[in-house]
């Protein structure tokens, strides 16, 4: 805890005006949503840190979990049956919605400036890729119980050669079920948080499938993620204070399939055209 | 409306809310055969329930008895048959579910019963049919279903008429005389080179018990791209539709088909919004409605264009501000929508309301029934553990005044329309032994437990009511809990 909060102050104190600005527009839309949470804002107030970590968790984190949680279900893409369409559209939009926010805030377009070079708001993840599962070998990782949500899933190593929509992806979790104890609020983390649930998808995307990948995100700051790994290391898992079964990841998934939602769909439309022709119906 | 009506002491029970008498049914192991669709027909006398397998089971109503009047109304099973195999599709290796996601019944228009069953590609017509009798005599086989010797069915014919005999001819070959005792029409002979006295029987129609058979009269596959989720019959008894995630199809019986609503994007990664539900007016031939994972509610006339992507009405709620969340949308996805009777009204069931909307008022429900607010403070987990996505379908009573909707910890709700009264009820196995009146059960919300309350946080998650059925027009109530059925009537 002591070492985290030696962290923090270096973090805050390279932190520029330029995001205090954006931190305090951030608070204001809070409550203009009307979102019910308790906010803790760490960045006014070093002293009471250590109050603050008993406190539930901040707007910030919960947002971050959230997002990190869709991002991994949209990978979850179950292999032997297709997916649901309903279920993977709710999610992408659910994670459009804080990617908007996000880039609202202005924490969106800090990642993207950080780690590209470019500040754009085109930044926006589409449905295609969010719902593409990723194409790396499986490692045999297991997939421990996620909720109830996979809990009889495993990877499988031998599907690879299939035209498998669904992935069989290998989250190694760390199953911290420690207590509600928060980490007090780090941009820093924030950032390589999303960073590093990006990456998860996108890194086993690179150098697989090029070409099939629109290049959305162009590059990924390998220094970065190292970071992030060191300070998640240091750090205990980030959690919403809702959830209390939430996990994190700290390994990139992993799976064995080739296709994606996109092409398979649009593909069918090719090879199996749809059985329909006009039909005279008499109606009175 | 209050999801957890004032405790008191001695709760009221309102008459829809009083079943002296439950039949439980179970179908199925557990695990294997969860139910995945319950659905009366017509008249109430049959109850159909698909499942996880494939398999439809049919139950019947009993008729009155004066010897056992106490039974009247029970519900027997009536046939099994299996309606859909599991397949797979090589172009896309995926495993297709036989899981039935629908049945829907068509008007009886003759002695048999014609149903439609659907998972997620392919839908059947199947009917349904009676044997009391059968045919008994046969000359060409036993009772057993043998093929008899030819040599033992007609005595051979002798030289009379002057065919040669050999084997190879038919047997029914004619003969002079009949020595044998025939057990059928013999015809006494006339004299004359022509005369033929037959040994042969008429099969006879003889009382057999009653065997009720299925068979496929039309496969209607290949037209879906996506998931079927809904099917639905036209009151022109003509036509069906079939809607799945993007597409609504527009069948004939004989298997033509035509696509009326398509909203799928050019570009699929625009999708943002599917089809969730869609059924037919119960009486404008032209009009149905379909409902979207956006909370909107479309109503279609297909007088107007070949492919209803206009609507003629667009039913929506205004989104409440201070209710917002991240999991506005996802809560606001509309599982079911159903027609009053009347034709009047839609119902829509998101995840934790039930509304009913009046066709001539789309800017937002005339009714909005609370079916388990306690819940709203818990979305992240139900979010994590998939449980937000569940589906849950809405009925109709024969008369609209009461509505009926499921939820978790196999409880199931009720709402009276005019009266504005609710009550929670559970199906489960030590609740319900025959002739026993149904409890009304609570949720307590915070602070102190009454004994016969449960908490939120006890409540179990994998017993959700998702399937419920209502006879059109009386007091009966079918629930599929998991893989057990509920029938519930009233006395």
């Amino acid at each position: 805890v002591v070492l985290s909060l030696l962290l923090y102050g270096l973090l805050l104190s390279s932190m520029g005006e330029e995001e205090g600005l954006h931190q305090t527009q951030f608070l204001d839309t809070m409550f203009v949503r009307g979102l019910k949470r308790k906010c803790f804002d760490g960045e006014e107030d070093i002293e009471g840190t250590l109050a603050g970590i008993k406190a539930i968790p901040s707007y910030n984190l919960q947002r971050q979990s959230l997002l990190d949680m869709s991002l991994v279900k949209l990978q979850l893409c179950h292999m032997l049956v297709e997916p649901n369409l309903c279920r993977s559209v709710l999610i992408a939009n659910t994670v459009r919605q804080i990617q908007e926010e996000m880039t609202q805030d202005g924490t969106w377009q800090m990642i993207n400036t950080q780690s590209t070079g470019q500040a754009s708001l085109d930044r926006l993840v589409s449905t295609d890729i969010l719902c593409r599962s990723s194409r790396d070998q499986a490692e045999g990782k297991h997939v421990p119980a996620y909720g109830t949500f996979n809990k009889d899933f495993e990877s499988d190593q031998a599907q690879d050669s299939s035209e498998t929509m669904s992935t069989a992806p290998s989250v190694q979790a760390s199953r911290n079920l420690q207590s509600n104890v928060w980490e007090m609020e780090n941009p820093q983390e924030n950032k390589g948080n999303f960073q590093k649930s990006l990456d998860q998808i996108f890194e086993t995307l690179e150098n697989k499938s090029p070409n099939s990948v629109e290049d959305l995100f162009s590059e990924v700051d390998n220094s970065y993620y190292d970071l992030d790994t060191m300070l998640t290391g240091m750090i205990s898992n980030t959690k919403m204070g809702h959830c209390d079964s939430l996990e994190t990841f700290s390994s990139p998934t992993n799976t064995a399939s080739n296709s994606n939602c996109k092409s398979d769909l649009n593909d069918l439309d090719h090879i199996l055209p749809l059985y329909t022709y006009p039909v005279s119906i008499p109606w009175r | 409306m209050a999801a957890n009506p004032p405790c008191t002491s001695a709760p009221r029970l309102q008459p829809f809310s009083q079943f002296p008498s439950s039949v439980l049914v179970e179908c199925g192991s557990p695990g294997t055969d969860i139910i995945s669709t319950v659905e009366f027909n017509h008249t109430g006398e049959l109850l159909a329930t698909g499942d996880k397998g494939g398999r439809v089971v049919i139950f019947q109503r009993e008729q009155e008895s004066k010897n056992q009047p106490h039974r009247r109304g029970e519900y027997n099973v009536y046939s099994t048959f299996q309606s859909h195999e599991p397949e797979f599709d090589y172009l896309k290796s995926l495993e297709i579910e036989e899981k039935i996601n629908k049945i829907r019944w068509l008007p009886q228009q003759n002695a048999a019963y014609f149903l439609l069953s659907t998972n997620d590609k392919t839908v059947k017509l199947w009917k349904v049919s009676e044997r009391d009798k059968r045919p008994e005599g046969y000359n060409l086989k036993d009772e057993d279903g043998r093929l008899r010797d030819p040599s033992m069915i007609t005595v051979l014919r002798d030289s009379l008429l002057g065919v040669g005999g050999s084997t190879g001819r038919a047997l029914w070959e004619p003969v002079r005389a009949s020595p044998m005792p025939a057990a059928g029409v013999g015809l006494e002979p006339v004299p004359g080179a022509d005369a033929l006295l037959l040994a042969l029987q008429v099969p006879v129609l003889r009382p057999m018990d009653l065997m009720v058979e299925a068979t496929p009269r039309r496969v209607f596959a290949n037209a879906h791209t996506y998931h079927i989720n809904s099917i639905s019959v036209n009151s022109d008894y003509e036509t069906y539709m079939s809607a799945d995630d993007l597409r609504i199809n527009l069948w004939n019986f004989e298997i033509t088909n035509q696509n009326i609503v398509d909203i799928k994007p050019a570009n699929m990664e625009e999708l943002t919004e599917v089809i969730t539900a869609a059924e037919f007016h119960p009486h404008h031939c032209n009009t149905f409605v379909y409902s979207s994972s956006k909370g909107t509610i479309r109503l279609c006339d297909m007088r107007t264009a070949a492919l209803c992507d206009r609507h003629a009405k667009f039913f929506e709620e205004p989104e409440d501000p201070s209710n917002r969340s991240f999991f506005s949308e996802i809560i606001s996805s509309i599982s079911d929508v159903k027609f009053s009777h009347s034709g009047r009204y839609i119902m829509t069931r998101d995840y934790l309301t039930v509304k009913v909307w009046d066709l001539n008022m789309e800017n937002r429900p005339i009714e909005t029934y609370q079916v388990h607010d306690y819940l709203r403070s818990k979305l992240c987990s139900l979010y994590e553990n998939d449980c937000i996505f569940d589906k849950f379908e809405c009925v109709w009573n024969g008369s609209d005044s009461v509505i009926m909707t499921g939820s978790y910890n196999n409880f199931f709700r009720m709402f009276d329309r005019n009266t504005k009264r609710d009550v929670t009820l559970e199906a489960s196995r030590e609740n319900s032994k025959p002739r026993a009146i149904l409890k009304p059960r609570k949720v307590c919300v915070g602070g102190k437990r009454r004994k016969d309350e449960i908490s939120v946080d006890s409540l179990d998650f994998s017993k959700k009511i998702l399937h419920t059925a209502w006879h059109p027009s009386e007091n009966i109530i079918a629930v599929a809990a998991t893989n057990n059925l509920y029938i519930f009537q009233d006395k």
